[in-house]
């Protein structure tokens, strides 16, 4: 798998997500400048990690949902190129439109480093395929601004064609308020876009990738994407 | 030579924080009445914050060198090596009286600055912690102080993109006026990559880079170095802005053009900003520095050379570059959309010339500049010893069950998570052991190599006894390394005292600089950086001495590192050091009794590093499989957490019969772990500690879902939980007091 992540100023995860990738696809990423106009010859997933890119001024993601790499990253996207964005990178795929909704201020006003139980709700795409439907795993939150929203008409939508793919749970699976860290609508921690090619998620699976670690829940989406390239070849 | 300025009068000389006297070394070291930006000048290099004045003569007392030291004080940071060519750089600072003034913008910019002093020496930072104290929970101020500290702290720290993986919270009525917010950064380098501030070459440029410089923070260290009284409010204009995306940028930037081999020399614009670095980076290097002020990128208009001169505005530094890399290094900056500006050159006049608008506003001796400044010998009067408190006279209200219920919801002991939550803990992936524990735990790089990480100080021991105090602080901050089993290497102070020109608080200082330094030497623990910080008062009344210590140590392997859980049921648990019930100033004597008072416990450094050396090897050997130091609360506190950390209870066996039961359990003698080992390994490890001169009892074993104490009602976990879990969430959501 050809992985190019993008590094906008002021990404702080980057550098997760590079040992994340190198250590189940077996393979470096590109790390690719935002200024850039183009993605690497051949590239197999696009990567927006998290951060504070342009320090989180005016909007989480908004200056750069319209940085210069962007234009290419849509190009990659419209073709049926995979785009992953985790956190801030979820926040500028959903300001470049290139997924519905916005992600709110936490309900509870604050910043949150925690781990969360994520209910991955579909293993029948590329993003999951590592994973069971209805498994629950363990991956750590850090944000301040991860409460998703949609109008009641697009989180029907979402619901009715499969595009939720992780929800906040109990270490049980069941959806519960106390469970929902940020007050997401649905309780909803990632969704896809219309084709299903692009994702956007939260919390941090980069970051729970390693036994020595204490946690490799992380593993599934990485290995599941390796597969997924693997398998199409 | 100087244009015109306003006439210099007392009155501005005091209003620039300079006494009548320092003013006449002013004259007589220059020959002639200083200018205004001259005049700014001194009041910066001399003031308190920067010129350590009354403090130098104490502070050279510290033991700084071991083998493991490359760098000790007088640098940004402290630079120590843990072997394969990797060096840890650190160091701990404060921000107080900013934050006091502002909590959020006072709080972030001590992070930032902190991070700076780190990266500026080519290390990247790795790690942050903190040490804050704030007052009374019931003093109208305080909920606000903490939700802006800790939002500031996490704000910072989180767009940067660095862990801030542990600390300590305290309250304490003293602190009503003055909170104190400590921030440490860790950073990581290759041994022979440090970079420092000693300009070297003459002719060659130096570099602004970074933000550009305004309005923000005239006299921020002037502030810090006066009381609080009516007015503070007024103050707030003197603190600066942090801009966390910029300082990334400069991280980035910095650490590239150090790898291009761009940097002869650099220096973070911290405390009284370019005066301060540019002076530094001469007279360290026995070179004159000519700055051309028109050429300082500058974000507001019409600003004079005063100005610019003592601005604190953030995320800048200075840097001397090798003349041929210079548009190498500018094409770097540029790329990261930072300032960069040619704003001066090295000499070999010994000179500090500040030219703006054509003309010298400033033209004075570089090395007299610091070295000239005052150095006090102040007058102190040490700390009366207090009594030791007689256990026999004290009247126990509740049992040992209740007395914990109690003590476990306190301020000062119930869990911090609602702060630490607040603060992102695992980005980099490394952070193998989370806040909660005795000392942090991180991966070095991809490993085995870990680095543990602790901030520790018990401010009552110290303002009942300074010296023993400036020990406890010292070897609590050793012991919390050695329970996660990792070899205590150096140390950062963070010295916060009230008005060093009372003698009872000069007092405090030299008694917990004495005590400091005895432990240190003891425990080959050297002091590597450091910060002071005085005049912590308000209208009179001083904080408790705070000597806060950070201190790092490393692990051959970090995954072998112990934590405080305990591990599975029917273990035994070993309570290691000696225990004689030591009530005096302890949480129990003042929060449960009523009483604060007393001599603390004494430190009995032999001791100290015997027993941890034993807990070090024993968690390096497998045997250990918990361990928990014993600290504020006692045994009983320290097997609370234990538990409450695992879910898993323990079944305890009555006090020995010769200590006072209240006191066996709650009593704050130093020097003490809890340990837990399997069965099997019980008989072998008593006989070993035995051996060693280590006293050593069996205090129970774990098990169920509770405390059992023989005699009283089992304390259930989810209970004690509860209330650990619930006092300062509640309390900050307004619900309690």
């Amino acid at each position: 798998m050809r992985a190019a992540v993008v590094v906008f100023p002021g990404i702080n995860r980057e550098r997760d997500m590079a040992r994340a990738l190198t250590l189940i696809a077996g393979r470096a990423p590109t790390m690719v400048w935002h200024a850039d106009t183009a993605l690497p010859e051949g590239t197999d997933l696009v990567v927006l990690p998290g951060g504070f890119s342009y320090g989180d001024y005016l909007r989480c993601g908004a200056i750069a949902s319209r940085a210069p790499i962007m234009e290419a990253v849509r190009d990659h996207a419209e073709k049926g190129g995979l785009v992953l964005g985790v956190c801030n990178g979820f926040q500028i795929l959903c300001e470049a439109g290139l997924l519905p909704g916005a992600l709110l201020r936490n309900a509870g006003l604050k910043f949150i480093c925690r781990d969360v139980h994520l209910r991955v709700e579909r293993s029948d795409t590329p993003f999951t395929r590592g994973y069971n439907a209805g498994q629950v795993i363990r991956v750590p939150t850090a944000h301040g601004e991860g409460n998703y929203f949609a109008s009641p008409e697009t989180l029907a939508e979402l619901e009715a064609e499969g595009r939720v793919l992780f929800r906040y749970t109990d270490a049980e699976g069941q959806v519960a308020e106390r469970a929902n860290v940020n007050g997401a609508s649905n309780a909803i921690a990632g969704v896809l876009s219309q084709k299903h090619n692009v994702l956007g998620l939260m919390p941090h699976p980069e970051n729970h990738v390693e036994t020595i670690m204490g946690s490799t829940d992380g593993r599934g989406l990485f290995a599941g994407l390796v597969d997924h390239f693997v398998q199409a070849a | 030579m100087i244009p015109n300025e306003p006439k210099i009068s007392p009155e501005l000389v005091a209003e620039h924080g300079l006494t009548p006297e320092e003013y006449q070394r002013i004259l007589t070291l220059i020959g002639r009445e200083p200018t205004l930006t001259e005049l700014g000048i001194f009041s910066a290099m001399w003031n308190e914050h920067c010129s350590y004045k009354s403090s130098k003569v104490h502070l050279r007392t510290l033991p700084t060198e071991a083998p493991w030291v490359i760098q000790g004080p007088g640098e940004n940071a402290g630079v120590i090596s843990i072997g394969d060519g990797l060096a840890v750089v650190f160091k701990m600072e404060s921000h107080n009286h900013p934050s006091y003034i502002e909590p959020y913008q006072g709080a972030a910019t001590g992070v930032g600055g902190i991070l700076r002093d780190v990266f500026t020496m080519g290390a990247r930072p790795i790690a942050c912690l903190n040490s804050l104290r704030f007052g009374d929970p019931a003093h109208p101020k305080t909920r606000h102080l903490v939700a802006g500290v800790v939002a500031g702290i996490g704000g910072y720290g989180n767009s940067f993109g660095v862990p801030t993986v542990g600390g300590s919270v305290g309250f304490h009525t003293r602190y009503d006026g003055n909170c104190l917010v400590n921030a440490m950064a860790v950073g990581l380098a290759e041994e022979d990559k440090i970079f420092y501030a000693k300009a070297t070459g003459v002719g060659h440029p130096i570099v602004y880079l970074g933000s550009k410089t305004g309005r923000d923070g005239i006299h921020g260290a002037t502030m810090a170095s006066a009381e609080f009284g009516a007015g503070t409010e007024e103050k707030r204009p003197t603190v600066q802005v942090g801009d966390p995306f910029s300082e990334k940028l400069l991280l980035e930037a910095c650490l590239e053009i150090m790898a291009a081999g761009c940097v002869i020399a650099i220096q973070d614009m911290g405390a009284a900003g370019l005066t301060c670095s540019a002076v530094e980076m001469g007279a360290k290097g026995d070179l004159g520095v000519t700055l051309d002020l028109d050429k300082v990128p500058v974000r507001e208009t019409g600003m004079t050379a005063y100005e610019m001169m003592l601005s604190e505005s953030q995320e800048r530094m200075l840097m001397v570059l090798r003349p041929e890399k210079e548009a190498e290094a500018e094409a770097i900056f540029r790329k990261w959309g930072l300032d960069f500006a040619v704003v001066g050159e090295t000499t070999d006049t010994k000179r500090f010339v500040v030219r703006w608008q054509g003309e010298s506003v400033a033209d004075l001796p570089i090395k007299e500049l610091g070295d000239e400044a005052p150095v006090y010998q102040r007058p102190f009067t040490q700390t009366p010893k207090p009594p030791r408190v007689n256990p026999k006279e004290i009247k126990h209200p509740l049992k040992i069950s209740e007395a914990l219920e109690q003590m476990i919801a306190l301020p000062d002991l119930c869990s911090k998570r609602w702060v630490w939550e607040q603060y992102d803990h695992v980005i980099l992936g490394n952070t193998f052991q989370r806040p909660g524990g005795d000392a942090a735990v991180l991966r070095v790089n991809d490993g085995p190599k870990g680095l543990a990480l602790t901030t520790d100080v018990t401010p009552r021991y110290c303002e009942a006894d300074p010296f023993e105090g400036g020990k406890q602080a010292v070897a609590e901050a050793w012991r919390n390394l050695a329970a996660v089993g990792a070899r205590p290497l150096a140390v950062t102070d963070n010295l916060n005292f009230g008005n060093p020109e009372r003698p009872e608080i000069m007092g405090q200082f030299v008694g917990a600089i004495h005590g400091i330094a005895q432990a240190c030497k003891a425990l080959d623990f050297p002091v590597v950086s450091g910060n002071v910080s005085l005049y912590n008062e308000t209208n009179g009344r001083a904080i408790l001495p705070t000597p806060t210590i950070g201190g790092v140590g490393v692990l051959d392997d970090f995954t072998k590192s112990a934590s405080l859980a305990f591990k599975a049921a029917e273990e035994i648990i070993l309570l290691i050091g000696e225990t004689q019930g030591w009530l005096g100033q302890s949480l129990y004597l003042r929060d449960v009794c009523g009483r604060e008072e007393g001599a603390p416990p004494p430190v009995d450094l032999a001791a100290e590093r015997r027993n941890g050396d034993l807990v070090r090897a024993l968690i390096g050997e497998g045997i250990a499989t918990a361990v928990h130091d014993i600290s504020d609360g006692g045994l009983m506190v320290a097997l609370a957490e234990m538990a409450m950390a695992s879910g898993i209870g323990a079944r305890l066996y009555a006090a020995p019969i010769a200590v006072e039961p209240h006191a066996f359990w709650f009593g704050e003698d130093q020097a003490r772990y809890v340990v837990t080992v399997r069965a099997a390994d019980a008989e072998a490890t008593i006989a070993r500690a035995k051996a060693a001169g280590v006293p050593v009892r069996r205090v129970g074993s774990t098990a169920g879902n509770a405390l059992t104490l023989p005699g009283e009602a089992p304390i259930l976990l989810k209970q004690l939980r509860d209330r650990f879990e619930g006092w300062l969430p509640a309390y900050m959501a307004g619900e309690v007091i």
